[in-house]
């Protein structure tokens, strides 16, 4: 191993531990707080900011839907202390997943609560509840589920091109390096927590894609080779370890991130919004999980037009959709483009596929759509 | 109607609407009055215990020679069929109006006919129709017997203003034969009156007066002296005495039917331990029964609304394990009732054109003041006037049909209400008291309703709510009826108390309660209707009938008594979910310990004092004394 690779394996390490460390300080700063109020004969509280749409506003600055600063106390009193109690058993165990480097799901955490005896939970919901409270409880410590070893259970997206993914074994403590051009037809598989990842790349942007088929194509072809780029398949609207994924390798390596995906309200609205600017459901997550270095490369509504592209009648649901979007959504409320360019497709009244483009041939949209353009990059739509 | 009531004059010279049971003392008036008469009864529509009617004429028909003793077979010479005759024959011929052929066919001559008619001793009428007297079986008898004699002594015990002390026994004699002996400490009753109280019937001295009282027509214990004899053969027993320093007249009595008359089978004078008082014992033929309609229960209902009563119950199941004693709970006698005159709005036709021909008033003004409550000088002028009757017209020559326009009239001028203090309440606090001893419950309250009017007649109602504690959650409520302190056993589903008691939100008030039906849970509800004149659906006595007024006072009190006990239900369900808050915090907060112990690092007696000043601190704001 060289030196080089000795000092960024060293890097890694150390930078995992400090979070490690910072998020452990936090969780016995919270313990603390509520032992020293105990001891003052003062009944305790934590803080939780509100999770109700009233509280989640769009940020320009940071370009994203962020939660509010108000927030909802709950004391110990003998109405909470149940919950209260199943609150500080799981932040406990949140720590001992820290420092013996595990990590649990939701289902995992549920069962874990067994031991507990009184304080064990008897449902699902109910603990998960409990995880959504604390998630919401650090996340205004920026400090995400995932950093609590608290992971989803489902995994992120495939991803192929010019990404080494240093990966560090919890076990051994050996970085692992993965090379996302050597998966031959296949590709890497995005874990369910990035958290510990780092990353090492030459590409020039990331092509977020909708669906497994295009990215099939583009990976078949290494497309990412002649773009010099990182394809990463979101397979509908992305998981939170997919959206985690692209946010930290844009953030680290300073490099945009293009969506292509269908032109039709729900890849525009629902998969490309969310990538962008997070869910206003889960606002407290958005810092985390949001890619606001994202622009959307097509399928534009006016790509229908200058591609010449076959397309499909609006369905009830999408006009419904769309509209909303143009109404409510603080995002496309935003940006004056968005809103011509929903016009534009409720007017037409139409959609397109990505996958349309085979129309003019299978890897037209290799050799013509693409770099055509990319050429463009400037004048995507935000 | 009554125009030969000449002869009646004397007895029905009192306001007559109201009836009285015999009662176990001496009552001159009505000896006086009512023992002459043995004549062709007026032509009064009906029995008077069938319809309350103005009759005050003791209709104790045409004497038969015939002594034998009472028994159910016709006597030789009489023939059958008169016996057998339906209900409204008799009364027909109890009532004394004209005779009429019987189309029985052509083989008959009216001659033929008229030797077969015959008058029906009133005896003879209620022997053949028990049921109308609450006979109707043998479980029923039995407590129909303790009650008309519980009514008689408790009756006399307080008109003579002694505090009532009774022993109520019933001895088994074989499966189904018992003997009744009902004993009390009352004034006792003169030797020449014993017979006739309890031998003969619709002897009395209540049912001439309006005012609260329990009996009201002097059936009762000659009735049940009649059904022991009936089923048994065996007489009436008495024992009573009337001072300490007079001996105690014992004697055995039977009633002879046929002439309504009491008959003496031997008398003697008895040494007995009571200074004054009365035993009676009636042999009878009946079914004990436990639960319901058992006599405990009936006695334990009288304890309730009697609570300055002291009832001492020898049961004949040994198992019982000795006298059962109901001690009283007020340390005076209730303030006895005041009689009134009738007011003109309650008044019937009949009976204001019986007091019509009766009054010794000389003219028409004079009549309504003197013989009605709340009619002024004034208010009778404009009656008169109304009428169109002159107010110097003299009462006994109004005609029927002025008789009609006043009565009319009478319900048609605006009148001032009744008085209301002749009702005796039991008491918000006595009625407590009872409730307190006599069950076994977590909560009591008691409501008395302010007196109120219907249909001229003054009333009060009291309700009584007992709750929880040994009373059965699962079950529909016991609702104890009452009629001037006296409990109403059967006919439930017809009486007003039920009535309005089902008409009440009772979920309002945290129980269940099936659509229609009487509310569910452990609960006691103590009904009392007092009236100078109870209105009873019929004679048995058994439902208060649905007067508006009785039953939106009803509802008022049960919905007060309602409003008080989901306070209570509301303050156990709170204290329950206190409690089940207090071990909440006894279960989770070592787990905040042990969560704060595991992140922090904590030893244990740390811990332990973490958990044990948390504890504090919950607990102080549990109880309200919180810091913030």
């Amino acid at each position: 191993m060289s030196a080089a690779k000795q000092d960024r394996t060293k890097e890694i390490r150390e930078r995992n531990r400090k979070l490690d460390e910072q998020t452990v300080l936090l969780i016995k700063k919270t313990a603390s707080d509520i032992h020293r109020k105990v001891l003052a004969r003062h009944k305790p509280d934590l803080k939780f900011p509100v999770r109700a749409l009233s509280n989640v506003s769009y940020s320009e600055k940071r370009g994203y839907l962020e939660i509010g600063t108000q927030k909802k106390v709950r004391t110990l009193t003998v109405s909470t202390v149940k919950t209260f109690a199943q609150t500080l058993r799981m932040m406990s165990l949140s720590k001992s997943l820290i420092e013996t480097g595990d990590f649990a799901t939701k289902r995992d955490a549920y069962y874990q609560s067994k031991n507990w005896g009184e304080a064990m939970f008897h449902d699902q919901p109910e603990s998960d509840t409990v995880m959504d409270d604390i998630e919401a409880l650090f996340s205004v410590h920026q400090v995400s589920r995932e950093q609590l070893r608290f992971i989803p259970d489902e995994h992120g997206g495939a991803v192929a091109g010019e990404l080494v993914v240093l990966d560090p074994d919890p076990d051994t403590g050996v970085v692992e390096r993965i090379d996302c051009t050597r998966f031959g037809s296949g590709a890497y598989s995005i874990p369910s927590s990035v958290e510990g990842l780092s990353f090492e790349t030459s590409a020039s942007f990331v092509l977020a894609i909708e669906t497994g088929g295009m990215f099939q194509r583009l990976q078949s072809h290494k497309f990412w080779k002649t773009a010099n780029c990182i394809l990463v398949s979101m397979g509908g609207v992305p998981t939170r370890a997919t959206r985690r994924f692209i946010r930290r390798l844009a953030d680290e390596k300073s490099i945009p991130v293009y969506a292509f995906v269908d032109c039709d309200p729900y890849g525009i609205s629902n998969i490309y919004r969310t990538l962008k600017v997070g869910s206003g459901n889960a606002a407290h997550i958005n810092q985390f999980f949001c890619v606001p270095q994202a622009h959307f490369l097509g399928v534009t509504p006016q790509d229908i037009v200058d591609w010449k592209l076959p397309t499909h009648p609006l369905k009830e649901v999408d006009i419904k959709r769309a509209k909303d979007a143009i109404k409510n959504d603080p995002f496309f409320q935003q940006h004056q483009t968005w809103q011509k360019a929903m016009n534009q497709l409720l007017k037409m009244g139409v959609r397109a596929e990505q996958q349309a483009l085979a129309k003019w041939g299978l890897n037209y949209v290799i050799d013509e759509y693409l770099p055509a353009k990319l050429k463009a990059a400037g004048k995507f739509l935000p | 109607m009554n125009t030969s009531g000449r002869s009646n004059r004397k007895s029905s010279s009192l306001p007559a609407r109201t009836a009285g049971a015999g009662p176990l003392f001496a009552a001159p008036v009505a000896a006086t009055g009512a023992a002459l008469p043995m004549l062709t009864p007026s032509p009064v529509a009906a029995l008077p215990m069938l319809t309350p009617s103005p009759v005050a004429a003791l209709p104790t028909l045409t004497p038969s020679p015939v002594t034998a003793l009472p028994t159910l077979t016709p006597s030789p010479g009489i023939p059958a069929a008169a016996l057998d005759q339906p209900v409204s024959r008799a009364v027909e011929a109890a009532s004394g109006l004209a005779p009429r052929p019987r189309r029985e066919g052509p083989r008959l001559t009216a001659a033929d006919m008229a030797g077969r008619q015959r008058e029906i001793s009133i005896s003879e009428f209620f022997a053949k129709n028990r049921h109308l007297l609450g006979f109707d079986n043998p479980s029923k008898a039995l407590l129909t017997t303790v009650k008309e004699a519980v009514d008689n002594s408790l009756d006399a015990c307080e008109e003579a203003g002694l505090m009532p002390d009774l022993q109520v026994e019933i001895h088994r004699l074989s499966e189904d034969r018992f003997r009744v002996a009902v004993q009390d400490n009352g004034p006792g009753i003169v030797k020449s009156q014993v017979p006739k109280i309890f031998a003969r019937l619709l002897y009395g001295s209540k049912f001439h007066t309006l005012k609260q009282s329990r009996g009201q027509q002097g059936i009762g214990i000659s009735a049940a002296g009649m059904y022991g004899l009936i089923t048994t053969g065996k007489p009436v027993v008495i024992t009573s005495r009337t001072g300490k320093n007079r001996p105690a007249y014992h004697c055995e009595l039977v009633i002879n039917t046929k002439k309504n008359e009491p008959e003496i089978l031997g008398d003697c004078e008895v040494e007995w331990e009571l200074e004054h008082g009365t035993r009676v014992e009636i042999t009878l033929q009946g079914t004990y029964k436990k639960g319901r309609h058992s006599v405990d229960g009936y006695l334990r209902q009288v304890a309730i609304a009697n609570p300055h009563a002291r009832i001492t119950y020898v049961s004949p199941d040994p198992d019982d394990g000795g006298p059962m004693i109901f001690e009283r709970v007020a340390l005076g006698l209730p303030p006895e009732p005041v009689e009134i005159k009738p007011h003109p709005y309650g008044v019937e036709l009949g009976v204001l054109l019986k007091m019509l021909k009766d009054t010794k008033a000389r003219n028409l003004s004079a009549f309504l003041q003197a013989e009605f409550s709340r009619v002024t000088l004034r208010v009778a002028a404009e009656i008169s006037e109304r009428a169109g009757l002159s107010a110097g017209a003299r009462p006994h020559q109004v005609s029927h049909e002025g008789g009609e326009r006043l009565h009319a009239a009478m319900n048609a001028v605006k009148i001032m209400a009744p008085p209301t203090n002749c009702i005796s309440p039991i008491g918000e606090e006595l009625l407590l008291g009872a409730l307190q001893q006599d069950l076994h419950a977590d909560f009591y309250t008691t409501v008395t309703r302010p007196p109120s009017v219907y249909r001229g007649n003054p009333f009060q109602v009291e309700v009584g709510l007992a709750y929880g504690g040994g009373l059965s959650a699962d079950d529909t409520v016991s609702l104890f009826r009452y009629a001037n302190r006296v409990p109403l056993q059967y006919q439930q589903s017809a009486c007003a108390i039920t009535k309005a008691t089902i008409g009440v939100d009772w979920k309002k008030y945290h129980l269940t309660q099936p659509r229609g039906a009487l509310p569910v849970g452990p609960l006691v509800l103590v009904v009392h209707v007092a009236s100078v004149w109870v209105p009873f659906t019929s004679e048995s006595k058994e439902a208060v009938a649905h007067y508006p007024e009785i039953i939106k006072e009803i509802r008022l009190g049960l919905l007060e008594a309602g409003r008080r006990v989901a306070l209570h239900i509301g303050r156990v369900r709170r204290d329950r979910e206190e409690g089940k808050r207090f071990s909440y915090i006894q279960k989770y907060i070592p787990h905040v310990g042990i969560a704060l112990q595991e992140i922090l690092a904590l030893s244990d007696p740390d811990r332990e004092t973490l958990v044990e000043v948390l504890t504090g601190v919950l607990e102080r704001s549990r109880s309200g004394g919180d810091e913030t």
